[in-house]
């Protein structure tokens, strides 16, 4: 099924044409309950088990909005620098789908709650690429189809299909850019670093954990090409449903060799909607569109307009938090760390984490520290995000402090946080139930060294008589003694000490 | 236990909490009068013969422990089979929800209950509520009781048969251009379609969701204002339910008066296609309201021409989209499921077989209403012809007010008669759809027989959005006056079934 087609190489299709990208991203909101109904919507339920007559489309049923949904969608446009509608009204986009109960989505058509708006993105070197916003705009999430019985998931070849209709109604913001030139060389990049600025602004809002690989952001690029110099886009094309940063960039970069081998070999660009393939980078035809499909939009009169309250509304800008890349910039400094190194972080998906820890009273690099290294460690051995493990940011700042007091070294915090991890219950609890404190208290430890030293009368006469380097042997015979709790520094200060020798 | 069937609401109601007579009693003689002529007229699609006893009994116990009662607590109903009913089928008068079980009450099902209203059965319609004469029912036409070989109205021809064949003293009816009104008109009932909002729309399958509005049918100006203080008042789960106390409807209506009044007369509503007789008692009524006192004024409402055209623009439109969902994945009729073909495929099948003829035209008329390209020639100007009917509305109400007209402009026509000329049958509507547009309440009321066919002729009171009590406050007055003048209801007249 899957054909790679005939493309050219990346630098040649921007020698001879210019990208210019569209990418309109959903994004499901987090809110307790559906758009128009009360139904909630929690991930992983039954199927069908979170619906009722309005999300089913039962005959007879009417949707209401849900204020939460409204306000969320307000806050995304105020954060994306957009303008706030006044007054607008939901519509109807007509369209069969099995997985559709109403056969039309309630959405917004000419009256977006917000519009002309901007997201500056910052690029791996530090440059900021500003983003134009066409539009955000409210609408539900359709059903879910899993089809039976054929070869891959699709509906060619399933005998049967089902149909889960939990999701149906969840709130989604559409978020549209307008057309993106200038790109250049660049395209893949940006739009790589749009979506990823733009998931960090939803979530630094809590309107939604915006997690891709749950689809709970979701990115369709339109791309096209034109010829250096001319003014008029070429005919785009709509890949649906590229559901990760990698896969952004590489739809993007795809594209524009596809594109540039058709124009360039006298063809013509079909609009057409297309597969993105996560195996091989490659995008292949799904439905051409003959002509623009007709959605015979109007206004959805089962429900009354919007005009939000302009106080309202200044009162969710000024609550707005601080845009994250001004964050990142922010912290970095505070951190004192790389750019390289924050980036680290971000990629790794703990920067709120880490911030949370520092919060808690750890200092910045050993909050860093836990949160990249044992912590991201044990997350990708359990395949699950690293702040999804059962361990709050204020139990590792605990474990932090901790080591910093000498009473754990990192061998013990690790078991330390095992012990959390376990259910075991705070890190004090931990450090009690497991016996894991660092002997340190002189009195159990100067009978460890006064032990090892008698039982090691060679070595010591040996650092007696100068050779300080031997006393590590003695330090390992204390550690060995005290089943690796002694505090190795002050084992070896209390050896030198009693056997009178200064280094 | 013919008496009961012929009482009021209001005076069954009375009998029932003084104990006269148990709420049992008062079902078991409308459900012998339903058994006894339903045959004939066919008001009913659907008795509900357990669920209103066991409602009946509820009511009884009720009293029996001394529990306060509604005042229609023990008043059997007719609900139009639009309603959702939780239990109980709901066919909207179409094949393509046959069999068809809802999981939920509507908002007025269940209001109506908790009054202690006894719900029989479910009531005939036009599919969809689509239609002025209840013929485009996929379950057969009903009869008018004046003249079993005359169409009742329509859409909501089963609710005002049942009243004036004595199956039930009250009835709901739904009304998106005149389908309480017209039928009320063409029977000898009362009718009401409130302000758009009055009434919640949730669980009333939607025809066309700007327009529609459910409201009350009655043989009686009181008894209607009774049931509408049950049904109406804001509800949270409809949108457009308006948020604001429920006019004084029953004060209006036990008040009537005109005195003092100032009464228009749309110009418009006259001529080609009115017929004599409905026309002379039409005038009669305008000359009662000057007796009685009121102010009659001369309108002219030019916008009117257009509403009938604009209307058939809009409500195909809304149609189209409010009746996608029929597509047989999740509920009613399912044709051609044979393992061998498609969704596609079984939807087609289905919606070939489920929907009828005039169901059909209109979702095609307002696909092609609604499509790009055709938008803002027809959806965009019926919308624009609309704000006309609004404007020319509040400038009438500037000068009277209520506004008086015609129900419809003719009485009962033939069953048979329209059935092949679409527009023939728009037109049963031309005076009534304005309203609609507009959003305004009215109600039709009997204003006495046509002396060429002696059928009943309606009289249409027209007041401004929310201002439902006005409606009351004149319709008991007209009524109060023609009894008095008649020396009965006019129902008495009308032949023995």
């Amino acid at each position: 099924m899957t054909t790679v087609e005939e493309l050219v190489s990346y630098e040649d299709a921007l020698t001879s044409y210019d990208p210019v990208m569209g990418l309109e991203v959903h994004v499901e909101l987090g809110t307790a309950t559906k758009m128009f109904c009360g139904c909630a919507t929690t991930l992983g339920a039954e199927p069908n088990t979170q619906t009722c007559p309005t999300c089913l489309g039962l005959p007879g049923a009417l949707p209401v909005v849900n204020a939460a949904g409204v306000e969320s969608a307000i806050r995304i446009g105020l954060a994306l620098n957009c303008e706030i509608a006044r007054w607008c009204r939901f519509a109807r986009k007509n369209y069969f789908y099995p997985d559709m109960p109403k056969n039309f989505q309630t959405s917004q058509y000419d009256e977006p709650i917000a519009f002309d708006g901007y997201l500056d993105v910052e690029l791996a070197d530090g440059e900021i690429f500003r983003v134009g916003i066409e539009r955000a705009h409210m609408e539900e999430d359709t059903g879910k189809s899993a089809h039976i019985g054929g070869a891959t998931g699709r509906i060619h070849g399933a005998s049967h299909s089902l149909l889960d209709y939990n999701r149906a109604g969840i709130p989604l913001i559409e978020i549209v850019t307008k057309p993106i030139t200038g790109a250049g060389e660049r395209a893949p990049e940006i739009a790589r670093a749009y979506v990823a600025e733009l998931r960090e602004v939803i979530r630094g809002l809590g309107v939604s954990e915006a997690r891709m690989e749950m689809g709970q952001l979701r990115c369709d690029v339109n791309l096209s090409l034109r010829p250096h110099g001319r003014e008029m886009f070429g005919t785009r094309s709509e890949t649906k449903n590229v559901n990760s940063l990698r896969s952004v960039e590489r739809a993007v970069r795809f594209e524009i060799q596809r594109h540039a081998a058709v124009l360039g070999a006298g063809g013509t660009i079909v609009q057409e909607t297309r597969h993105f393939h996560e195996d091989n980078g490659s995008t292949t035809s799904g439905r051409v569109k003959e002509e623009a499909e007709d959605y015979r939009y109007f206004p959805e009169p089962d429900l009354v307009p919007i005009a939000p309250d302009r106080a309202w509304v200044e009162e969710l800008r000024a609550s707005l938090p601080e845009l994250p890349r001004l964050r990142r910039n922010r912290l970095r400094e505070e951190w004192g760390i790389s750019a390289h190194e924050m980036q680290s972080v971000l990629n790794a998906g703990v920067l709120g984490s880490v911030l949370a820890t520092v919060e808690a009273g750890a200092d910045a690099a050993a909050a860093r520290k836990w949160w990249m290294g044992e912590l991201a460690r044990r997350a990708n051995e359990q395949g699950v995000e690293p702040t999804a493990l059962p361990i709050t940011p204020a139990q590792v700042a605990r474990v932090a402090t901790l080591v910093t007091d000498g009473l754990l070294n990192d061998k013990l915090a690790r078991q330390v946080i095992e012990g959390v991890l376990a259910g075991e219950g705070e890190p004090d609890e931990v450090v009690a139930k497991r016996g894991l404190a660092v002997v340190s208290d002189t009195g159990a430890l100067g009978q460890a060294v006064d032990e090892a030293i008698a039982a090691n009368a060679a070595i010591a006469d040996k650092v007696r008589g100068g050779k300080v380097a031997a006393a590590g042997a003695l330090v390992g015979a204390v550690r060995k003694a005290t089943r690796g709790q002694a505090d190795a520094a002050m084992a070896r200060r209390m050896i030198l000490e009693r056997l009178g020798v200064t280094e | 236990m013919t008496d009961l069937i012929r009482l009021t609401a209001a005076e069954l109601a009375a009998r029932v909490a003084a104990g006269d007579v148990s709420a049992v009693e008062v079902a078991e003689a409308h459900l012998a009068r339903i058994d006894a002529i339903d045959e004939k007229v066919h008001a009913f699609l659907h008795v509900d013969r357990a669920g209103a006893l066991a409602q009946a009994r509820a009511v009884d116990d009720k009293r029996a422990k001394g529990e306060p009662l509604g005042p229609l607590a023990g008043v059997p109903l007719a609900l139009k089979d639009i309603f959702t009913t939780e239990g109980v089928p709901t066919t909207v008068g179409s094949r393509i929800l046959e069999g068809w079980i809802p999981p939920y009450d509507a908002t007025v099902t269940k209001r109506l209950k908790e009054a202690g209203i006894v719900i029989l059965g479910k009531t005939n319609m036009d599919e969809f509520a689509m239609g002025s004469s209840t013929e485009n029912s996929a379950y057969g036409p009903t009869g008018n009781p004046w003249d079993l070989t005359r169409i009742p109205g329509g859409s909501g021809g089963g609710s005002a048969a049942s009243l004036a064949s004595f199956q039930a003293p009250l009835a709901i009816g739904t009304d998106t251009g005149g389908s309480i009104r017209q039928p009320a008109a063409v029977t000898g009932t009362v009718g009401v379609k409130p302000t758009y909002g009055g009434v919640s729309r949730y669980g009333m399958v939607a025809f066309s969701s700007s327009l529609d509005q459910g409201g009350p049918c009655a043989r009686t100006v009181l008894d209607a204002a009774l049931l509408h203080a049950v049904i109406a008042g804001h509800d949270p789960m409809d949108s457009t339910s308006i948020d604001a106390p429920v006019p004084p409807v029953v004060e209006a209506a036990r008040a009537g008066s005109v005195a003092g009044l100032r009464v228009g007369v749309v110009k418009e509503f006259r001529g080609e296609g009115f017929q004599t007789g409905v026309m002379r008692r039409f005038d009669e009524a305008v000359e009662l309201l000057r007796e009685l006192g009121a102010e009659v004024v001369e309108l002219s409402c030019p916008s009117f021409e257009a509403a009938l055209a604009a209307y058939y623009l809009i409500a195909p439109s809304e149609c189209s989209s409010n009746l996608a969902r029929f597509d047989a994945m999740r509920y009613g009729l399912r044709v051609g499921d044979d393992g061998t073909r498609s969704a596609e495929d079984v939807t087609a099948l289905t919606r070939e077989a489920g929907f009828g003829p005039e169901v059909k035209r209109r979702i095609i008329l307002g696909t092609y209403a609604l499509s790009s390209g055709y938008y803002d020639a027809y959806y965009g100007s019926a919308q624009k012809a609309r704000t006309l009917v609004v404007r020319d509305f509040a400038r009438a109400f500037e000068q009277v007010d209520v506004v008086v007209a015609p129900t419809t402009p003719t009485t009962a026509f033939p069953i048979g008669e329209r059935a092949d000329d679409p527009m023939a049958m728009y037109r049963a509507d031309l005076c009534t759809i304005p309203v609609n547009l507009a959003g305004n309440a009215a109600m039709s009321l009997p204003c006495g027989l046509a002396p060429e066919d002696g059928l009943p002729v309606g009289l249409q009171i027209i007041a401004p959005a929310l201002a439902d009590d006005r409606l009351y406050r004149v319709g008991a007055a007209v009524e109060a006056a023609f009894q008095a003048r008649w020396g009965h209801p006019i129902l008495e007249e009308a032949p023995a079934l």
